[in-house]
């Protein structure tokens, strides 16, 4: 393998890495406040790149992307409250099968909405076969947006849950919801929150991936699966291990391509969930531990 | 400050509480003593809210706060520190307490220094520690942690679940001379323990709950030289003190 083809698939690695990770923080969100893992993350990222498609017809790409952002949030807030708010004590089972009812719910509502077409969104800066030359490959300035995005993300998120009284008040439901309630904190509105922040980080991620990866009704579900399987892969819930295990089954994947064939990807990422669920369910970075005590 | 009459609650059909009448006056320690399963811990939550009350009133400051939510009653004045050191594990101990006062920055008027100074002041050993994750603290630590931070919520009434559950007798001393201070301040302290002899021994009235309902009540001093409590509760047994005891 050239050190140009090597630099190469790294890239690829990287950003499709970063993706996932984007995605699996959505879950570790959510799960750090209720327990449950959202199965409707992925369409999230679909319902972001979607709108801002739509919305790019008539307003400029920022503003397109801004808004759309702002309605995943709402639709995510609106889902928590509608279908989650309301249960009385309800079992995590029974919390995940509605989240799984959701995300088919809304994927059958954006294939009514949008149809089957595959669209996306222009690229960022120049077009398809604009490329930058760094350390000799060729790189698509939208890699740079992905990544760049990702990891501004990552850094605000950080920032959002050690210095925010919001951010901290998560931090407190997660880590102990009975003794949050009795600081007076409305846990249930907390719940709210990693939904809205959850789904609007899952529909910027949606946003800039679009004219990479094209965006369709069901693009979601792909996204999902990588998504849980990085955040198992880090250990559920530990944000930081989801970068680590996110970049690192991109990369795998991007590397399987040189060994096998390229319709085999998925499938590796698949079999990768398996033995990590098979031999460490605690994850690559969890400790065994803190996974005892869970009910999930 | 706390008044409640004919209180029933319980866990789904199952009735815990069966007609608890009590009350709790400003300026007071006033102890809940009562063997396990009596439904101690069950009274504190229904008075903070956690468990849903079936019937009855709760007065608190003269404002029913029965079906209030939980976050509500705290913002009302009343904190419960929940047994086995409820602290968040994965935060500082000053994000703890910060956290703890946040009813109070709810209101816009929160200096969280000077909150803290007073909390230290109590608890020295937490300043210490104040950058260290509470995780980390031990038992007795964790225990002055969450007693710290619900004071941050600057409660009229603190209620406190079991504060000496496995702590050594030597932090258990500690803890109760605290509980003294708190009182000396000017807080008014509901104390559930098992410890009969110690709660007793700071209070100035208890309540004896047995299989949910208030059997005893009366001045501590007066539960502390009572036959029957003494018996079920100090360990102590009557007639080896009594001059007559046959084995009859």
């Amino acid at each position: 393998m050239t050190s140009q083809l090597f630099f190469q698939y790294l890239v690829a690695g990287i950003t499709y890495g970063s993706i996932y990770a984007i995605v699996a923080i959505g879950f570790n969100i959510i799960y750090n406040t209720t327990g449950i893992i959202n199965f409707a993350q992925g369409e999230f990222v679909m319902l972001g790149g979607m709108l801002a498609i739509s919305l790019h017809s008539m307003l400029p790409l920022p503003l397109a992307i801004g808004l759309a952002v702002l309605i995943t949030m709402l639709i995510g807030a609106l889902i928590e409250i509608i279908f989650i708010r309301w249960l009385k004590s309800p079992s995590i089972l029974r919390m995940i099968i509605i989240t799984i009812g959701i995300s088919i719910l809304i994927r059958e509502a954006a294939l009514h909405v949008w149809g089957e077409g595959v669209r996306s969104l222009p690229y960022f800066n120049g077009n398809e076969i604009t490329t930058i030359q760094l350390w000799g490959t060729n790189i698509s300035p939208q890699v740079l947006w992905v990544i760049s995005v990702c990891s501004i993300i990552v850094l605000l998120l950080s920032i959002f849950f050690k210095y925010t009284s919001l951010g901290q008040e998560m931090r407190a439901c997660a880590a102990n919801r009975l003794a949050a309630t009795l600081c007076g904190i409305s846990t249930k509105n907390m719940v709210t929150f990693s939904f809205m922040l959850s789904a609007g980080i899952g529909a910027l991620a949606g946003c800039v991936v679009s004219p990479i990866t094209y965006t369709q009704y069901d693009s979601g579900t792909g996204l999902a699966i990588k998504g849980f399987t990085v955040a198992v892969l880090g250990g559920l819930g530990n944000s930081m291990a989801a970068v680590a295990a996110g970049i690192l089954l991109g990369i795998i994947e991007a590397f399987s391509v040189s060994v096998v064939p390229l319709a085999f990807q998925d499938a590796i990422s698949i079999a990768l969930l398996l033995l990590i669920l098979f031999i460490r369910p605690h994850g690559l970075f969890g400790s065994k531990e803190a996974a005892g005590l869970k009910d999930f | 400050m706390l008044r409640i009459k004919n209180l029933e609650a319980g866990y789904g059909k199952l009735r815990v509480l069966k007609r608890i009448s009590m009350h709790v006056d400003s300026g007071e320690i006033v102890t809940i003593i009562g063997a396990n399963g009596a439904g101690k811990t069950t009274l504190l939550y229904t008075i903070a809210g956690i468990i849903k009350a079936g019937a009855g009133e709760i007065q608190l400051l003269g404002a029913p706060i029965i079906r209030t939510k939980p976050e509500k009653i705290v913002a009302a004045g009343c904190s419960l520190v929940p047994e086995g050191r409820q602290v968040f594990a994965t935060l500082s101990v000053r994000e703890n307490l910060i956290l703890g006062g946040y009813v109070q920055y709810k209101r816009k008027k929160f200096q969280p220094d000077q909150e803290l100074r007073f909390i230290y002041d109590i608890f020295p050993v937490l300043q210490d520690r104040e950058s260290q994750l509470a995780g980390t603290l031990s038992g007795g630590e964790q225990q002055m942690l969450a007693m710290g931070r619900a004071l941050m919520a600057k409660p009229q009434l603190i209620m406190l679940d079991e504060p000496s559950t496995g702590l050594a007798p030597l932090i258990v001393k500690n803890i109760f001379q605290i509980i003294l201070k708190l009182r000396a301040a000017g807080n008014t302290v509901l104390l559930i323990e098992q410890n009969a002899k110690a709660a007793l021994g700071i209070a100035d009235r208890g309540y004896v709950l047995e299989t949910g309902k208030i059997i005893l009540q009366g001045p501590a001093e007066d539960l502390l030289v009572n036959k029957d409590v003494q018996r079920a509760y100090l360990g102590r047994e009557v007639c080896n003190e009594g001059a007559r005891c046959d084995l009859d």
